[in-house]
C-alpha cells in the first residue's frame, strides 16, 4: 500500500484545517453560497436532491482494512450506515451534514484518506485496473503510475483552471478492465518489440452526451518522459480547449475538432519542448521508490489445484457455483482474485452497510490480507487469496449477504445514483437495475447467457455508463414521465465501442421486458460460444429491434 | 393558459435537508407547504426567500409546480416527489421514514 509520506500528510492535514474554517466562515456569513460552492466541491462536497453528499476518493481503488474500517465508523457516526461505491473506484455518502463533514474529513486523515480531486475542473482521482498486481495478464502493476500522476497533478498550478473535469485511468494488462478508452486520458503499460516497457497514450476518450472512444497520441512513450508527454497534453488542452460552452469543454471535443494528426502534431511539439527542458523527467529512483509501495504480499508456494479448493468444489454446489463465476486467474499459483459482487439480487448496486464494511475488515485481517480493492463497476475485489482459504471466506461472506455468484453476468449491473439521489437525474436508474436483476434471478438461465454487461444512466452524463454496456439503458424525462431509452454493442474493454441506440425509449414498467426481448433474441441467434457482444456485432440492431418493439403501434 | 400552483422550496444551509416555506418560515414536510396558487404571489415568496439565503439558513430557493389531488398536493415532476419523500429504494431513509401513518 501507498504510505504518505510527510508532505502528504501535512498537505491533507492543512487541507482539512482549510476546510473546517471555510465551512465556520459559511455559516457566519462571511462567505456566500457562490464562494463557498468551489471550496466545498474542491472537498468533494455535493449538494443533491436530499441532502449533503460526500465523495470520497479511493485512489486506484485500493483499500486497507484500517481504511474500510473508518469508512464504516463514517457511515455510522455521520451518514446513515451505509456507503455507495461509484463508477470512478470511489465512495459516497448520501447524507452527511455539512456541519459534520471537517470532522469526518479529519477522521479520514488519520487513515491516510481525504476527498480531494474527486470534484470540479481538475484532474480527477486516477483510477487503475482492480486487478492490478495479482492479475495473469498483467504486464506491471498501474498503480505506481497512477500514485505519480496523482503526485504530479494535485498542486500543479497548471491544472487549478482547466476547461473542464479531466479523469485519467491507467491499466497495465492485455485485458482493460479499466475502461482505458473512455477517458480523457489513458496510459496502457505496453512492451514493444524489444521487450521493454513504456506507455501507449490515449486521449479524447468519453461518455456524457458526446461519447467518442480515445485515440492514441503516444505509440511508445518512455518511462521517465511520461509525465513530459502527460504535460504536454494537458497543455494543449488547456490552451485551446474550450471555455466558453460546457458540453464542448472536455478534451475529447477538442481532440476530434483539431483531428487526430493536428492533436498529435500539437501534443509532439510542447512534448519536444518539455522533455529537451528535462524539468519533468521522472527519476528512476523515485519510479522504483513509488513501486516498492505496491509491492505485491510474498507468495507462498502453495499446492496447485488446492485439495481444498476442489473438496469444497466437489461437496457444496453454492461454492462451486461462486467459485466458478467470481473467481479470476492469479498470476502466482495456488492463489485467485475474488470478486465481491455487491450486486445482490434485487439489491442496489454498489451500496454497503457499515456492517459489512466492518465485517469485511475483519475478515481481511483474519486471512491475512492486506488489501481490498473498488472496482469501476461497483464492486469489490480481494486481489490475493490463497485457493485454499477460499471455502471459509466464501462461508463468511455468504453469511454478510456478500457472495452473489454473477460477476460479470446479466445481474452484475452498473447503475448510478439516477433520480433516487442525483441532482442531475432526469430518471431512475437503481430500481430498474434491481427489477432487471430479479427478472435475470435465475443462476442457470444467467450463466446459460453468460458474459453480458448491463450499463444504466439516469441522465445524460453517464455516470453509469450507459454507452460502454453490451446493453446500455439511458433514463430520459419526457414531460415528467421516466422513459428508457435501450442501446446495445457497447463495451468498455479493449475492444471498445459505443452502444448505439436501438429506437423509441420505452416506459417504467415496458423496459424489463424489453431487455428481456433482446436478451432472448441473443439466444436465438448466437452461434456457438458467442457473446452476447458478438452477435450483437455480428448480426447488427435489426433482429433486435423488431423484437424488441414487437406489438408496438409506432414500431419502426 | 392558467399556470399551476406553486410550492417554495431550498435545502437548510447546515445539514443540507429538503425544507418547504410555510408563511414566513420553513417547515421539513410538503404537506405542511403553502401553495400559491396565483404567480404574483409566488415570485413575491421567493423573493422574500432571499433574505433567508443572506441569514444562512436555507441555500438553493426555487419553485415548482403541483396538482391538488383529492389526497393532497402532489408535484408535477418526480423529482420533486422523491425529494419530498426519500430514494424510492429505501423507504426507511428520508422523510418517507418518519412519516406518521
Amino acid at each position: 500500500m501507498y504510505r504518505y509520506d510527510e508532505f502528504d500528510a501535512r498537505f491533507v492535514k492543512e487541507r482539512v484545517a482549510q476546510f473546517r474554517y471555510q465551512v465556520e466562515r459559511r455559516l457566519s456569513g462571511e462567505l456566500t453560497e457562490d464562494e463557498f460552492k468551489p471550496l466545498r466541491l474542491m472537498n468533494g462536497l455535493y449538494l443533491q436532491l436530499h441532502a449533503y453528499m460526500l465523495r470520497i476518493a479511493v485512489p486506484y481503488g485500493t483499500l486497507s482494512a484500517r481504511q474500510l474500517r473508518m469508512l464504516a465508523h463514517i457511515a455510522r457516526k455521520y451518514d446513515k450506515g451505509y456507503g455507495h461505491f461509484t463508477t470512478r473506484q470511489n465512495i459516497q455518502f448520501n447524507w452527511p451534514k455539512l456541519v459534520d463533514v471537517p470532522d469526518i474529513l479529519e477522521d479520514l486523515a488519520t487513515v491516510e484518506m481525504h476527498a480531494l480531486q474527486t470534484s470540479g475542473n481538475c484532474i480527477r482521482n486516477v483510477t487503475a485496473d482492480h486487478f492490478a498486481g495479482a492479475a495473469a495478464d498483467e504486464i506491471e502493476d498501474p498503480r505506481p503510475l497512477a500514485e505519480i500522476i496523482r503526485q504530479w497533478s494535485t498542486l500543479h498550478p497548471e491544472f487549478a483552471y482547466l476547461p473542464r473535469k479531466f479523469k485519467i485511468a491507467v491499466g497495465g494488462a492485455e485485458h482493460d478492465r479499466a475502461a482505458l478508452k473512455f477517458h480523457d486520458v489513458a496510459i496502457e503499460i505496453v512492451k514493444n518489440a524489444a521487450g521493454e516497457t513504456g506507455y501507449r497514450v490515449y486521449a479524447g476518450g468519453g461518455m456524457g452526451r458526446t461519447p467518442y472512444v480515445g485515440h492514441v497520441v503516444g505509440d511508445f512513450v518512455a518511462k521517465s518522459d511520461i509525465l513530459a508527454f502527460l504535460e504536454a497534453v494537458m497543455r494543449v488542452y488547456n490552451q485551446s480547449g474550450r471555455r466558453d460552452n460546457i458540453y464542448k469543454a472536455r478534451i475529447k471535443i477538442l481532440v476530434n475538432s483539431l483531428g487526430l494528426e493536428e492533436t498529435r502534431r500539437q501534443i509532439e511539439h510542447e512534448f519536444a519542448e518539455i522533455r529537451a527542458s528535462r524539468t519533468l523527467e521522472v527519476p528512476q529512483e523515485e519510479i522504483a521508490r513509488i513501486t516498492d509501495y505496491f509491492a505485491p504480499p510474498a507468495f507462498e508456494a502453495l499446492e496447485n489445484p488446492s485439495p481444498e479448493f476442489e473438496a469444497a468444489r466437489n461437496a457444496d454446489a453454492n461454492f462451486c457455483a461462486w467459485s466458478d463465476v467470481n473467481l479470476a486467474t492469479h498470476r502466482a499459483p495456488g492463489y485467485a482474485i475474488v470478486t465481491i459482487s455487491l450486486k445482490p439480487i434485487g439489491g442496489v448496486p454498489g451500496d454497503a452497510s457499515h456492517e459489512q464494511l466492518d465485517a469485511l475488515a475483519d475478515l481481511m485481517d483474519t486471512f491475512g490480507l492486506a488489501e481490498i480493492r473498488v472496482s469501476h463497476e461497483q464492486n469489490l475485489v480481494l486481489p490475493h487469496v490463497r485457493k485454499k482459504d477460499l471455502p471459509a471466506i466464501h462461508a463468511r461472506l455468504a453469511e454478510l449477504g456478500l457472495a452473489t455468484p454473477n460477476a460479470g453476468l446479466v445481474t452484475d449491473i452498473i447503475a448510478c445514483p439516477g433520480l433516487d439521489y442525483c441532482d442531475l437525474a432526469n430518471a431512475r436508474s437503481i430500481p430498474i437495475a434491481q427489477r432487471l436483476s430479479e427478472r435475470f434471478a435465475d443462476l442457470k438461465r444467467q450463466r446459460d447467457i453468460g458474459e453480458l454487461k448491463i450499463k444504466i444512466s439516469g441522465c445524460i452524463n453517464a455516470c453509469g455508463h450507459h454507452h460502454a454496456g453490451h446493453i446500455g439503458i439511458l433514463g430520459v424525462d419526457k414531460k415528467g414521465v421516466e422513459f428508457y431509452q435501450l442501446q446495445l454493442g457497447g463495451s468498455g474493454a479493449e475492444d471498445a465501442s459505443i452502444g448505439e441506440i436501438l429506437g423509441p425509449g420505452f416506459g417504467e414498467h415496458e423496459i424489463v421486458d424489453a431487455v428481456e426481448r433482446v436478451v432472448d433474441t441473443y439466444l436465438e441467434k448466437r452461434e456457438g460460444s458467442e457473446r452476447f457482444l458478438d452477435t450483437v456485432r455480428r448480426v447488427g440492431l435489426e433482429p433486435f429491434k423488431e423484437r424488441a418493439y414487437a406489438g408496438w403501434a409506432y414500431h419502426i | 393558459m392558467a399556470s399551476l400552483p406553486q410550492i417554495l422550496t431550498a435545502n437548510r444551509l447546515r445539514d443540507g435537508d429538503v425544507v418547504y416555506w410555510r408563511g414566513g418560515s420553513w417547515v421539513t414536510s410538503l404537506a405542511d407547504a403553502e401553495v400559491f396558487s396565483d404567480d404574483a404571489a409566488a415570485e413575491a415568496v421567493l423573493k422574500a426567500a432571499d433574505a433567508f439565503v443572506k441569514g444562512r439558513e436555507v441555500v438553493n430557493p426555487y419553485l415548482f409546480d403541483v396538482k391538488i389531488e383529492a389526497s393532497g398536493v402532489r408535484p408535477v415532476k418526480e423529482r420533486e416527489i422523491i425529494r419530498a419523500a426519500g430514494p424510492t429504494v429505501r423507504l426507511d431513509l428520508g422523510k418517507q421514514s418518519t412519516r406518521h401513518v
